[in-house]
């Protein structure tokens, strides 16, 4: 869990820029004396104390305290702390740290929903546990007034437990007859009321049999099944808000000739923004000063870094690589195009609504079937015997027998069990019927940049240059810190290569690296700037004392396991589709780099999301992995969706497993594991099929007894969570 | 018989005991954090009362 949990953060321009330091040492304005830290690499008993000391040591700090589940530090501190001097603190005793947006996380600090059901699931095990010790006493022969003595306590107990525990059944059946529908929990709910009320009637004419204990352990049972799913989609929705908190929505806004650095939601329109190297944009528009490269990867799947001047239209979600910019917003919050992008999401994701689960395919076809067969039983048995009392507690065993215990564990035991072992392998399952759809899946549509490609360009033709030519590039690459130059600079000190001394070594923001060789001028950058011709693959140009010019070109690195898992995934028959923004040579190479024989260059964020949609009206399922705003579209249409940790917030929100790790390998692995928990789940409802084959006939035919449902009801119960555990 | 009208209440006030136990630590945040309170106990620092 510790390497599943870390954020891809060289991926994430914005959290490691946005709280630049110099800016936030002079801001006053952080309301906030609670901060929250993220705390990837801590793991022990060692580095909670040693976090803890470190941070009550610093001045300002009243109280911290790391919570080791979650892998984070809470701290209360004076006004003037910021979460930046902390991060520092903790990074000089060797702790990795990262600030988290406080606004976005106190969301869920309290997980309210699942603290009631624990309650309402104690209350029920407690209740269950008495009621059983007094009814093994009744089966064991306690007769006359001690049985009916055991009946009455029993009713005392069960009785405000059954209102208290059992509300949530009743919540949702009452809504589901609202609608005209029926759900699971309408036969629940007229199990518990029937089984209640005819034994209420029985212990009151001192008869034979009481059934508070089934209707106790059912509510128990059930209620254990509501928590399990509960507890796996509250783990998978706080993990989702840690990564959101990690970008820290911040601005430095330029008022009157200063700097400050300001939430985004409290930017407005005409606001002069500053943006940094390596920052993220927070606002669409217009560019005012400074020159820059932009890397609009994330919006339109393009690798090529575009240069960008004073007059150029910029939108929200940009990086800017190379010159500090000040941008001039003409958009902000939900007017940027970045959540322009959410409106084509929410009409795509209408589509996938249709998803009925297996869970509510089994109810469809149970809660009818059930309820027919216990009228029949007591009408049968008024005909025959012309007594109520006998046909109605026949009727109310028959319900009781049939009632969907084992059918309301066989899913969520399942999906807890799957979802924790892929959590494991770093996916985080966000949709409750994701597991099921992932298992039909049979085409699987790659996005390229950012997802088969981790985003780093990689030198290719090293070989190319003279030993000499190399030691001036590193020189001048040194000097810079664009993306490219530092690829140049890793695969020359990889051979090697020692810079030669440079006089004058300058940045030119948006153009490239300059300096004096011998009293010449050598520059690396841009084709225009060193008079080149530009090439079609990613290039740098570096240009001598001779005037001439020598290309460096580049290829996208390949994300960890994106070779693995396109090859497990064609080995198992999956039909492997690559859909890109960028231009046709860089798809194409990397679609025969992978051995992707379909692919699609140049797709407009709508061309992707129509192919996807295309892909459905075949009638195939299809699982779009990407993780570009120019994706989200197409992540919502399709079937099912993953997307990597670095992706876009938006793209995040639109899918439905979000990949931890930055490893691609685990999504085979995932389409495996969602079939055989889909198998699973289909076992389990034939186990508890064959249960009430069983037993039905013994409750229609009128010789069921309390303890036969008992039996029944727990063995069933049990036997499916077993099966449930046989996937780990 | 006359046994049982002590030892019912009994097993009903231990239970509820237990129960309210129970509903105690949920209520006072006792959940949040199993994995630190589990090495928490390895350490030799007292991090809230009772100090010795």
């Amino acid at each position: 869990m510790t390497a599943a949990m870390r954020p891809n953060v060289s991926a994430c321009p914005a959290c490691s820029a946005a709280p630049a330091a110099e800016a936030l040492a002079e801001q006053e304005a952080q309301k906030e004396a609670r901060l929250a830290l993220s705390l990837p690499t801590i793991h022990c008993a060692a580095c909670i104390s040693a976090v803890e000391r470190a941070l009550v040591a610093e001045p300002g700090v009243k109280t911290a305290r790391v919570n080791l589940t979650l892998k984070r530090a809470t701290i209360e501190a004076e006004h003037d702390v910021t979460a930046d001097d902390l991060v520092r603190v903790l990074d000089r005793i060797g702790y990795e740290a990262h600030e988290l947006d406080a606004g976005t996380l106190s969301a869920t600090a309290t997980d309210k929903a699942g603290r009631d059901l624990l309650m309402r699931l104690a209350v029920a095990g407690f209740a269950s546990m008495n009621v059983m010790l007094l009814s093994v006493s009744v089966w064991s022969g306690a007769e006359d007034a001690t049985r009916d003595l055991f009946h009455w306590l029993s009713a005392a107990i069960a009785l405000p437990t059954i209102v208290f525990s059992g509300k949530p059944f009743f919540t949702s059946a009452w809504g589901a007859l609202k609608h005209k529908r029926l759900n699971m929990d309408v036969p629940i709910v007229l199990a518990i009321v029937l089984a209640v009320a005819t034994s209420l009637w029985e212990t009151t004419l001192s008869g034979d049999h009481a059934y508070f204990d089934a209707a106790l352990t059912l509510v128990f049972f059930l209620l254990a099944g509501r928590y399990l799913d509960h507890r796996t989609r509250a783990v998978a929705r706080s993990a989702a808000e840690e990564l959101a908190a990690l970008e820290v929505p911040r601005a430095i806004r330029i008022h009157d000739g200063e700097e400050e650095t300001v939430q985004v939601s409290t930017l407005r329109v005409d606001d002069r923004v500053l943006v940094r190297p390596g920052g993220r944009l927070p606002v669409d528009g217009e560019i005012v000063e400074g020159q820059s490269e932009l890397d609009r990867s994330l919006l339109t799947g393009e690798t090529v870094p575009v240069f960008a001047e004073p007059g150029m239209a910029v939108s929200a979600g940009e990086v800017n690589l190379t010159g500090p910019l000040v941008v001039r917003a003409t958009a902000v919050g939900e007017e940027t195009s970045l959540h322009r992008m959410a409106d084509l999401v929410a009409i795509a994701e209408s589509g996938r609504s249709r998803y009925t689960s297996l869970a509510d395919k089994a109810a469809q076809l149970y809660a009818p079937g059930v309820h027919i067969l216990s009228a029949l039983a007591f009408v049968g048995w008024y005909l025959y015997t012309f007594d109520v009392r006998t046909a109605l507690n026949i009727a109310a065993a028959v319900l009781i027998i049939t009632c969907p215990c084992a059918l309301g564990l066989a899913v969520p035991a399942v999906t807890t069990a799957a979802s924790g072992r892929l959590f494991r392998k770093g996916m985080l399952i966000k949709h409750s019927t994701a597991l099921e759809r992932l298992a039909q899946v049979d085409t699987v549509v790659f996005d390229k940049t950012g997802t088969l490609t981790a985003g780093t360009p990689e030198l290719t033709n090293l070989g190319d240059f003279t030993r000499r030519e190399l030691e001036i590039a590193l020189a001048l690459a040194a000097g810079s810190s664009h993306p490219l130059s530092q690829a140049l600079v890793h695969a020359a000190q990889d051979a090697g290569i020692k810079p030669v001394p440079l006089g004058d070594l300058q940045e030119v923001p948006g153009y490239g690296t300059q300096g004096t060789l011998n009293g010449k001028l050598v520059r690396l950058g841009r084709a225009a700037w060193i008079g080149a011709q530009p090439l079609a693959q990613t290039s740098a140009f570096l240009s001598l004392e001779d005037g001439k010019s020598r290309a460096f070109t580049f290829k996208d690195t390949l994300r960890e396991g994106a070779e693995d898992a396109v090859k497990a995934l064609q080995e198992n028959g999956k039909d492997v589709l690559l859909i890109s923004g960028d231009s046709a040579g860089a798809v194409e190479a990397l679609a025969d780099r992978l051995g992707i024989s379909k692919w699609v260059a140049e797709a407009l964020p709508q061309d992707k999301a129509a192919r996807v949609q295309a892909l459905s009206a075949e009638g195939k399922h299809v699982l779009m992995v990407g993780d570009g705003l120019n994706d989200t579209a197409a992540l919502a249409a399709a079937h099912v969706s993953i997307s990597p940790a670095s992706a876009l917030d938006a793209a995040r929100v639109a899918s439905d497993i979000v990949l931890l790790g930055g490893d691609l390998s685990p999504i085979a692995d995932a389409l495996t594991i969602a079939r055989s928990a889909t198998k699973r789940i289909r076992e389990n409802f034939r186990i508890a099929t064959i249960y009430n084959i069983i037993a039905v006939p013994l409750a229609v035919a009128g010789l069921a007894t309390p303890l036969i449902a008992a039996l029944a009801m727990s063995s069933s119960s049990i036997t499916v969570s077993l099966n449930a555990l046989r996937l780990r | 018989m006359e046994v049982l009208t002590y030892l019912i209440p009994i097993s009903l006030v231990l239970g509820g005991i237990g129960l309210g136990a129970f509903l105690y630590t949920v209520r006072s945040n006792q959940y949040d954090d199993p994995d630190g309170d589990a090495q928490r106990i390895l350490s030799s620092e007292w991090d809230e009362h009772p100090k010795p």
